[in-house]
């Protein structure tokens, strides 16, 4: 097999930022096209819902790369045009500007967005948070210290919840679930968090969904719960989860679902790849198809794709142990591994009650995965336990209670 | 080569310290990054820029 001559990305975010370094960085010298919808440099996400949010920084913090080091990759860069239709057969990309772009190898990168509620498209006062637009749009919202809802407790809710409420806002917590986070990360941990937010002066409402978005004066007035509840609220905050960016592959024989379906080389058939929030695949020691919505995954899996797609025929299965951080107050989450679906759960060190501890989470009497909270070195360490099988009864742990 | 870190920016990953042992470490109490060896010897260019790549908090920057 010999090496491409040109590849194209689709996506200018953190994989395909991730892709087209790799792919230079690995001496490749030929066109390197990187599509991107939004209209403005690669920046990074995670600090939308923290220092952006907060305004502890400036907005030029979050751009991944400076402008010397995006023109040391000579790229042929098409920021602000979507990619529309793909031909796979043809190898030829199709842009909004009318455009067509020729490939050998082509990166599908273009994440998810987030999900609405139905029904509140463009409706005033009801914000999402992916873009750096969202976090303006929120941050200039939170300057008047609303009444704000969060509706929604997954790690975008929770870290917005504790930065509005840190910004003086009266925020209200509303999630299906029975607490916030529980669905991850069991409730040991998410008991651990409703005690920390309400202690921060979040009110939580668990166990309940929202039903609608009350308006009054065409702007958000605030949420009707599916137990006929009224939250009053002058914002709302719909974190409910994504949908990934593959639309625009409807038709191309291209496999999507959800995300665009690969193997376990991140390749969806030929001279097509995915990488990042977007791209399911099959995780080889796990044995599962996995989508991983994170931020380290993004540069790993962007990486692992462009020595793939050089690799002359010899790819590398994408075998990450996957990496979460979240940051909420003054404390530190971090997770190795797949804690979902685990049935035991044990504190290693450290304890709930200090909320400094290493957790390890298992399954299958293996070890699955390690939290840490507050805990950064040690946490690592224990990543040895989730990088290889490791029997849960091998480990010597401290105290031990079953999830779920 | 020559390596810099953004201190503000490090989420604490360890991903930097995964990558490249002999360059990087990480503060006890809070996890940000250490910088062991900024000027590092040939043999550790490649996993330094490894660590460049997988940092998910583009704090680490080299010059060669
Ligand atoms: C507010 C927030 C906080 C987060 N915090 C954390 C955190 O603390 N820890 C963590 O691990 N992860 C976090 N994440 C997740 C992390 O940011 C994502 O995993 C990461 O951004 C994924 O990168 P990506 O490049 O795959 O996709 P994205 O960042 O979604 O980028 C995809 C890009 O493709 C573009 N695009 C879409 N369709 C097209 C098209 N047809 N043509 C051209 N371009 C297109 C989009 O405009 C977008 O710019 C957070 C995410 C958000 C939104
Ligand atoms: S990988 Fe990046 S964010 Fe993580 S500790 Fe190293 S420098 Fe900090």
């Amino acid at each position: 097999m010999t090496s491409p001559s040109s590849v194209v990305v689709v996506g200018a975010s953190a994989a395909g930022l991730s892709v087209a370094e790799t792919l230079r960085r690995e001496g490749f010298d030929g066109r390197v096209t990187l599509i991107g919808e939004e209209d403005c440099p690669p920046y990074d996400r995670p600090p939308l819902s923290k220092q952006i949010l907060s305004g502890a920084w400036p907005e030029e913090r979050v751009w991944l790369r400076d402008d010397v080091r995006i023109s040391g990759l000579d790229l042929d860069l098409r920021l602000g045009v979507a990619a529309v239709t793909v031909d796979p057969a043809e190898r030829i990309v199709m842009l909004a500007d009318g455009s067509r772009v020729a490939y050998d190898e082509m990166v599908i990168a273009t994440g998810v967005r987030a999900r609405r509620l139905p029904g509140t498209e463009g409706l005033a006062g009801v914000h999402t948070l992916r873009t750096l637009s969202d976090a303006r749009a929120l941050r200039e919202a939170l300057a008047a210290k609303p009444r704000l809802v969060v509706v929604g407790a997954g790690f975008l809710g929770t870290e917005a919840a504790a930065v509005a409420r840190e910004a003086g806002a009266e925020v209200t917590l509303v999630s299906d679930i029975e607490a916030p986070l529980s669905d991850v990360l069991g409730p040991e941990v998410g008991e651990l968090l409703i005690r920390m937010h309400a202690e921060h002066g979040v009110k939580i409402i668990t166990g309940v969904m929202v039903r609608e978005v009350l308006t009054s004066g065409g702007r958000a007035a605030g949420v009707r719960l599916a137990d006929g509840r009224v939250v009053e609220a002058d914002a709302v905050l719909v974190s409910i989860g994504s949908i990934p960016n593959v639309e625009w592959l409807a038709g191309s024989g291209i496999e999507i679902g959800n995300g665009v379906l690969c193997d376990e080389y991140c390749q969806a058939g030929p001279g097509v790849w995915a990488a990042g929030d977007v791209a399911s695949w099959i995780h080889p020691t796990l044995a599962e198809r996995l989508r991983i919505e994170h931020r380290t995954n993004a540069g790993e899996q962007g990486m692992a794709v462009a020595r793939n797609i050089l690799s002359r025929g010899n790819p590398a299965p994408f075998a990450p142990v996957p990496y979460i951080w979240s940051d909420q107050y003054d404390r530190k989450i971090q997770i190795y591994g797949l804690p979902r679906g685990c049935d035991r759960f044990a504190v290693t060190e450290g304890s709930l009650a200090e909320r400094r501890l290493i957790a390890l989470y298992g399954q299958n009497d293996l070890v699955r995965a390690a939290v840490g909270i507050n805990m950064v070195r040690p946490v690592r360490a224990a990543r040895a336990l989730v990088a290889t099988p490791t029997p849960w009864d091998s480990v010597d742990l401290t105290r031990q209670g079953v999830t779920a | 080569m020559h390596i810099t870190i953004d201190e503000e920016k490090c989420v604490g990953a360890g991903q930097c310290v995964l990558a490249a042992a002999e360059v990087f470490d990480q503060r006890e109490e809070d996890g940000v990054v250490v910088l062991l060896d900024a000027d590092p010897p040939e043999e550790q260019h490649a996993a330094a820029r490894d660590a460049v790549a997988v940092c998910p908090a583009a704090a680490i920057a080299v010059r060669e």
